[in-house]
């Protein structure tokens, strides 16, 4: 589904001593099947601009449009119920939204909440529970007895078993151990190419963003302070440090190349490997 | 929703009302809680009306954010005010009103009744709104300090009122964060039949108790780990003291008092 945010501002408590202008004439449009990474400072508005994808929260100025549906502040939205199921949301720390006695039923309580049938939902979980790499075993126990991390795959799970077209993510791996933060995040954008899903992803992680992004916004104050490609972006060292962010790892490394070694490389996407090799080529290349 | 109300809610200024010892604050409304029922004419009612104004304005709140605040409490006052024009029967029948007689004193009385509420919300709601809550606590820790003599566990009373003071903010955020989540995961809490609205609050109280469970359990391990004990020997880190302004603020205050007596029939 295209997204398009149109002048949209978002005012906190309007009209009392504790208002808050937590977003300020947002413009920009996500085309369907993008993967849209969306950075800033904590209290830029980043949580405030996801709520406006399934209308948990409406602009108190301007429109958003997912697909058919329009948010508009004092405009009823006809049927948001059906957004709510085609854009699934993962908060930042998903697990505090279990509740269910087993972790079965609380990964089927989206989906059964949207009328999805009980032989679909069973024949969506192990495929589900795969993905999240978690043990068929665990189906019947309680979210409560997890741990922290398996607990955060439970949750995701049950947004997954929704089946949404569009999945905004919420800082999805803030606080797991490295290994388990790229095992969901590959199994995200595993995800994203095979479902074609829009993905919209919050994140503090540079390299991350860098990585899986096809796309990057980046939130200041509420302002949107630059837009576009990974790698366009990422290399704007001295604009990215105005707003307290961070160059991403490997930029960072070739920069450092490029002044030690006078060797210039040109970013565009390569994994760490081929990057090894490059460098390993030109250096055994003999110059 | 919720923040619409500010009963309870601490607004920060810069103001002599906020500056005020809290245990003045406390001691003064308490005493015009009482005094409020002596007022029984329209001078003894302006006197009193001037006043809660008076300390209104002082305050630096703007007004508006004071009437829209107490928006829910309107519709009480209004109700007390009808109740009693249909229900009274004293004096002459001014005019009739949808069949029904309305006599002079129900006017008055609707009227009188409706003001002192009006009167009673206004000032008590000034407290929680130019006092932070641990103010309150430690005014009211001191205030009921004689208690201890009858083994009254005054300051485990106060801890207990400063603990759950500071985390009602802290609930009321998780109940929007969670109700959040859940409604993205197709919830409906405001429309639909009775029974399916009620059964929407399981999803919403069970995470809620649970957590609330979990941060009373970290509290407690944080507090010990610190070597919290009792109140005995404990010294303070705020220490109320009264200066010359609440003197002040108490002789005007025993004008008013003084004022109202002179002034009532
Ligand atoms: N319910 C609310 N009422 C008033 N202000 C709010 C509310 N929710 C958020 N804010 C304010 O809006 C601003 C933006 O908040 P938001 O949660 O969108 O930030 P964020 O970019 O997600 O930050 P983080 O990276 O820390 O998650 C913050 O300054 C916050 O204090
Ligand atoms: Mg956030």
């Amino acid at each position: 589904m295209d997204i398009s945010f149109k002048q949209v501002s978002h005012t906190y408590q309007v009209n009392s001593p504790f208002e808050y202008h937590a977003l300020k004439s947002l413009d920009f449009d996500i085309k369907s099947g993008q993967f849209v990474a969306i950075v800033g400072h904590t209290g830029s508005g980043k949580s405030t601009l996801i709520q406006h994808l399934n209308g948990l929260l409406k602009p108190t100025s301007g429109e958003v449009v997912i697909g058919d549906y329009r948010l508009k502040a004092d405009e009823k939205t006809a049927n948001i119920k059906g957004l709510r199921e085609k854009v699934g949301v993962v908060f930042q720390y998903p697990e505090h939204q279990l509740f269910e006695e087993t972790i079965e039923k609380d990964i089927a309580f989206g989906p059964k909440n949207f009328g999805a049938s009980d032989e679909t939902i069973q024949a969506r979980i192990p495929k589900i529970l795969e993905a999240v790499n978690l043990d068929v075993a665990l189906l019947n126990r309680s979210p409560f007895d997890l741990s922290g991390g398996q607990m955060r795959r439970v949750a995701i799970a049950g947004v997954l078993a929704m089946e949404p077209d569009v999945l905004v993510l919420d800082e999805p791996t803030a606080g797991l151990d490295p290994r388990g933060q790229q095992e969901i995040m590959d199994m995200f954008y595993k995800l994203h190419h095979e479902k074609g899903l829009t993905t919209i992803l919050v994140t503090h992680s540079m390299e991350d963003a860098l990585k899986y992004a096809d796309h990057v916004i980046i939130l200041e104050q509420g302002k949107k302070y630059l837009e576009g490609k990974p790698e366009d972006i990422f290399v704007q060292q001295a604009r990215l440090k105005q707003v307290q962010l961070d160059v991403p790892e490997e930029i960072q490394f070739l920069m450092d190349l490029e002044k030690r070694l006078g060797m210039t490389i040109h970013y565009e996407k390569q994994s760490v490997d081929d990057l090894a090799d490059t460098i390993k080529h030109r250096l055994g290349g003999g110059q | 929703m919720a923040s619409s109300l500010i009963i309870g809610q601490y607004v920060p200024a810069d103001s002599v009302v906020h500056r005020l010892d809290p245990r003045t604050k406390i001691m003064m409304i308490f005493t015009f809680v009482i005094i409020v029922f002596f007022a029984n004419n329209a001078p003894s009612y302006l006197w009193l009306t001037v006043f809660s104004l008076g300390a209104a304005t002082l305050t630096k709140i703007k007004p508006r954010f004071l009437l829209k605040g107490l928006k829910p409490v309107w519709f009480l006052i209004v109700f007390t005010f009808l109740l009693h024009l249909f229900v009274t029967r004293e004096g002459d029948v001014l005019t009739t009103l949808l069949g029904f007689p309305v006599y002079t004193g129900a006017l008055i009385q609707g009227f009188q009744i409706s003001l002192r509420f009006f009167l009673l919300i206004l000032v008590t709601s000034l407290l929680t709104l130019t006092t932070t809550p641990i103010e309150i606590t430690d005014a009211i820790e001191t205030l009921l300090h004689p208690l201890k003599k009858i083994k009254f566990p005054v300051h485990e009373l106060a801890l207990m009122m400063s603990i759950s003071l500071r985390f009602i903010p802290t609930l009321m955020q998780e109940t929007e964060k969670i109700s959040k989540a859940q409604a993205s995961r197709g919830v409906d809490f405001k429309t639909g039949p009775l029974k399916e609205r009620i059964q929407a609050v399981v999803p919403l109280l069970v995470p809620l108790f649970v957590s609330a469970f979990k941060r009373a359990e970290e509290l407690a391990m944080a507090m010990e780990a610190r070597g919290y004990r009792g109140g005995e020997g404990r010294t303070r880190l705020r220490e109320l003291a009264i200066v010359s302004r609440d003197y002040i603020a108490f002789c005007l205050f025993f004008i008013v008092i003084a004022g109202l007596f002179v002034l009532r029939g």
